[in-house]
């Protein structure tokens, strides 16, 4: 992508491409991503079709891994149990960082059809892991699915590799102190007026 | 034989502990039994040459709002004919005799019925939750059953 665009450019001639390293590695980060072969209800159906041959997300690069160890991101693929939930938790948090989650159907969405009655079902995945993008639907196309991999693709590409440790520190620190400073402001206005 | 046939059987060798029977035009017509004597009865189902009920469809749970019941479907593979027996516990003490040592298709249908209703099966080898986690607490299926706000720091409601 930002790589392949900088071809286009008039001053990089004879083979020779001027970029970031940075654009080089989220190149190559984000046309490999492998997923953790993972799937939970009725939504796993749509997801097989997309693995399958007609709709071939292996072109994208996405390759399934069994082993949490060796995949790049998962997807929510259904209902998500209360009892499954501490599972894909234990799951999501074997993926070696930098890892990534598709939240996939209106169940790991916000609890779909069972949003109401389900005693046993969390409501919303993002209650327990982040996600990154989330596709509508139930089940969603497999059309659906590719346009969330190629969101996640674009995602990755437009990453952050150096320093993001230490640049992401200092935004934590001065978040903090911005909202240390405004609860302090909250409390002084309620002092004035009580 | 017809659901009629089975139950004057029946009658003749367990009077008391065979109740009614109940006629559902467009289901399963069911015949309601003791649950004390629920082992005895079945057992004789099974073996007794012209019934011969060798396969348990299913044992399911029920909450009938005062009492819990446990309803078996029995099937015959030899004389193709099939019965609905209902037995009905109440919900202060819902023990009932397990029939895992009749038909061992009844282990998880038992532990199902446990686990979603409550009701407790005596002699089970192994009851214990089967699609609950282990440490739910309450019957999920009873009608009184209230959600419960939040299990293990997550929150339950939408
Ligand atoms: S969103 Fe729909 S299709 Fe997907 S798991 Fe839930 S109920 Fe099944």
């Amino acid at each position: 992508m930002g790589l392949l665009n900088a071809l286009d450019n008039p001053i990089n001639a004879d083979g020779i491409i001027l970029g970031k390293v940075e654009d080089l590695f989220n190149w190559g980060r984000a046309k490999s991503n492998w997923f953790l072969q993972f799937g939970l209800a009725c939504c796993a159906i749509e997801f097989m079709a997309v693995n399958a041959s007609h709709f071939d997300l292996m072109r994208f690069g996405n390759i399934p891994r069994s082993s949490p160890r060796q995949a790049d991101y998962i997807v929510i693929s259904g209902t998500v149990t209360l009892k499954m939930a501490e599972r894909i938790k234990i799951l999501f948090e074997q993926i070696p960082e930098p890892r990534y989650a598709i939240s996939m159907g209106s169940c790991a969405n916000s609890g779909g059809p069972y949003w109401q009655h389900g005693y046993n079902v969390l409501k919303g995945i993002d209650r327990v892991i982040p996600i990154d993008v989330y596709i509508p639907g139930c089940p969603p196309r497999p059309e659906a699915f590719e346009q969330a991999v190629l969101k996640l693709q674009e995602k990755i590409s437009m990453e952050e590799i150096f320093k993001k440790r230490e640049r992401v520190a200092q935004e934590d620190k001065m978040l903090e102190s911005m909202l240390k400073a405004e609860e302090n402001n909250f409390i002084e206005n309620v002092n004035k007026h009580i | 034989m017809t659901i009629q046939e089975i139950y004057d059987l029946l009658k003749i060798h367990f009077n008391d502990d065979i109740k009614e029977i109940t006629d559902i035009s467009n289901g399963d017509s069911f015949i309601t039994v003791n649950p004390a004597n629920i082992f005895d009865i079945l057992q004789f189902c099974r073996d007794y040459e012209t019934l011969d009920f060798d396969y348990l469809t299913l044992i399911s749970g029920m909450d009938s709002g005062e009492n819990l019941g446990v309803v078996y479907h029995l099937y015959s593979m030899k004389f193709k004919h099939s019965i609905v027996i209902k037995a009905f516990v109440p919900k202060e003490s819902p023990n009932i005799q397990s029939v895992v040592y009749l038909w061992r298709a009844a282990d998880w249908h038992e532990r199902e019925a446990f686990d979603l209703i409550g009701v407790v099966f005596d002699g089970h080898p192994n009851l214990i939750r089967i699609l609950c986690p282990y440490d739910w607490e309450g019957h999920p299926l009873r009608k009184d059953y209230v959600t419960p706000q939040e299990y293990h720091g997550m929150k339950v409601p939408y």
